[in-house]
């Protein structure tokens, strides 16, 4: 066999790999629309999208799935005001101020974070977490959006740390040092340099953390409550829409209104997550710093 | 969707039958709320009969009855008496149903340990789970607010409390939600200001089973039809079994199949196996 020959065929291997994921991602979302697009028989995209009442086993069923979508971005939203700091935080300290021993420690602590499986952080969150709320503050009941949110942060604090990390190290040290010359102090080098250069890595980080907390289905079905009314306060109980999924699909009829519907929720949970890698990459691409200051 | 999922039977059974020729087939068509038993019981009947094959759906009561006068299924399962209209029809497709009582679903109502309420009526129940009733100081509690906890839309026990207590009237949407007996047991069991309900198997020492209308859930009470969230689950036949059908229908009413019913959180109708997880709820 020629050496062209092996090259050309090796060429061709690796393309099939490339592209296998690309023809599964594209076979998933063909069935994905194929299951969900037909409730729009039932009910206009609107009244789906926009309708207060979820009753999809009732005669006549109401598919408005309002609640669900507020509940999912309600939790994303609080999750993220409690992930982005600590995780934000927790990279600049590893990255720029820890000593070479903490830093080891605390990274490799931060990345087992991201190895506990959903299940156990869900059950932490229904039997410490909730009677925990539900004494401090007296509520009805533990099982509601902080809840979910705090649980939620949790899994969120890995991925935002360690892609922060990796933005702050690509920062150029010739930055740092021209800071340093000029007499800046450390605090001064990572508000004024650091982390205006490492912005759109950052951002970037900020926003797949989103992705994952609203993709997240065992902890919201498990601590968030469940209940697909639009909430009245954060201590209120709500029902994100991937826990509708979860809990619901295993008895749905097949090919019933209720079926499509879960499948509908399904694609409007791709649009979200598409959307929130769109915005990543535009974020990344546009504030790229590019250039650097050596002589 | 009636119509897709008798096409999807249909298919179902041409392909299976292709596949074994030779052995006995039983198809079993019905209610939601009988298909854990029967799906229990006929994953341990396949076992220990290698030559039959059986066949499982579900849409419904009212489909299973429907299949069963086209004579399209061997056993109708349903969560409720056939109708006179129904008996009806079938006399003039000249079959004759015949109901086996094969479980008895009772559901529970249950509240932390602590709570001061013992009982309530039907109307209380299906109040607070309209969320008509918010406050337990309302039906003789503490004022706490009521937390409504409830089964996910598509749970048989969903289904058959919303007909027995709320006459098909639509839950809060304030409701919470669980996704299993187990899971609502845990959740009321932690929580004083929760009402929840389960199947009368489920029940244990860590919540607190009310009185019904003044009439406590038990395997006796359910099976004397006292007790008013509790109906009995039928298996339809076209005459009297005979065959495949007979056998498969004899096993759920034996001791075996009646302790499958148990396990599944019904009532068992015959024999021995009465005693299994519901010892647990009377020691409360």
């Amino acid at each position: 066999m020629s050496r062209h020959l092996k090259e050309t065929i090796i060429r061709g291997i690796f393309a099939l790999f490339a592209f296998a994921s690309v023809l599964i991602l594209a076979l998933i979302v063909m069935f994905l629309f194929r299951e969900g697009l037909p409730i729009f028989k039932e009910v206009s995209v609107a009244d789906f999208l926009f309708g207060q009442e979820w009753y999809p086993t009732y005669d006549p069923p109401a598919y408005g799935i309002w609640p669900l979508i507020f509940g999912s971005v309600i939790v994303t939203v609080f999750s993220c005001l409690i992930a982005v700091p600590l995780g934000v935080l927790s990279a600049v300290y590893v990255s720029e101020i820890a000593p070479a021993s903490i830093k080891d420690i605390t990274k490799s602590i931060i990345e087992l974070l991201a190895g506990i499986p959903s299940v156990v952080l869900g059950f932490f969150g229904m039997v410490v977490v909730a009677p925990f709320l539900q004494d401090t503050f007296d509520l009805p009941t533990g099982l509601n959006i902080v809840n979910a949110s705090v649980i939620l942060a949790i899994m969120a604090i890995p991925t935002i740390s360690s892609i922060s990390e990796d933005a702050l190290y690509a920062v150029p040290s010739e930055f740092k040092e021209a800071s340093y010359a000029l007499g800046a102090t450390k605090y001064e080098t990572i508000t004024n340099v650091i982390m205006p250069a490492a912005l759109s890595g950052i951002s970037t980080a900020v926003i797949l953390g989103m992705a994952r907390a609203i993709g997240e289905t065992m902890v919201v079905l498990m601590v968030a409550g469940g209940a697909a009314a639009v909430p009245e306060s954060i201590f209120d109980s709500v029902r994100p829409m991937p826990a509708s999924i979860a809990a619901e699909m295993g008895e749905a009829p097949f090919g019933s209104g209720h079926y499509h519907a879960l499948f509908a929720i399904g694609i409007v949970l791709f649009f979200l997550t598409l959307f929130f890698n769109l915005i990543a990459d535009y974020i990344s691409q546009k504030f790229k710093e590019v250039g650097s200051a050596t002589l | 969707m009636v119509r897709k999922l008798l096409a999807v039977c249909l298919i179902w059974l041409v392909f299976g039958a292709n596949l074994v020729l030779a052995a006995e087939n039983v198809v079993i068509k019905g209610s939601t709320t009988v298909l854990p038993i029967a799906q229990a019981a006929l994953e341990v009947y396949m076992k220990a009969h290698p030559g039959v094959n059986i066949s499982l759906s579900a849409g419904g009561s009212g489909d299973g009855i429907k299949a069963l006068i086209d004579k399209s299924t061997d056993i109708a399962n349903s969560s409720r008496e056939i109708k006179d209209k129904e008996i009806t029809l079938a006399r003039a497709h000249g079959v004759e149903p015949v109901a086996h009582t094969v479980a008895i679903d009772a559901i529970v109502p249950i509240v932390h340990p602590k709570s001061k309420v013992n009982g309530l009526t039907i109307d209380q129940l299906s109040q607070i789970y309209q969320g008509k009733i918010t406050n337990w100081k309302e039906v003789g509690g503490d004022n706490l607010t009521i937390v409504v906890v409830s089964r996910d839309s598509s749970s048989g026990t969903f289904e058959s409390w919303g007909h027995l207590v709320l006459n098909n009237a639509r839950v809060t949407p304030k409701a919470q939600l669980q996704a299993s007996s187990g899971a609502v047991v845990q959740a009321v069991s932690k929580n004083r200001y929760a009402i929840g309900y389960i199947g009368l198997g489920y029940l244990n020492t860590s919540v607190k089973g009310l009185t019904v209308n003044g009439i406590t859930a038990s395997a006796k009470t359910a099976l004397s039809k006292e007790y008013p969230v509790s109906r009995p689950l039928y298996m339809y036949t076209n005459g009297q079994p005979t065959g495949e059908v007979a056998n498969f229908i004899k096993f759920v009413l034996s001791p075996a199949g009646q302790k499958l019913v148990a396990t599944e959180g019904f009532v068992p109708v015959a024999g021995e196996a009465k005693e299994n997880p519901l010892n647990k709820g009377k020691k409360r």
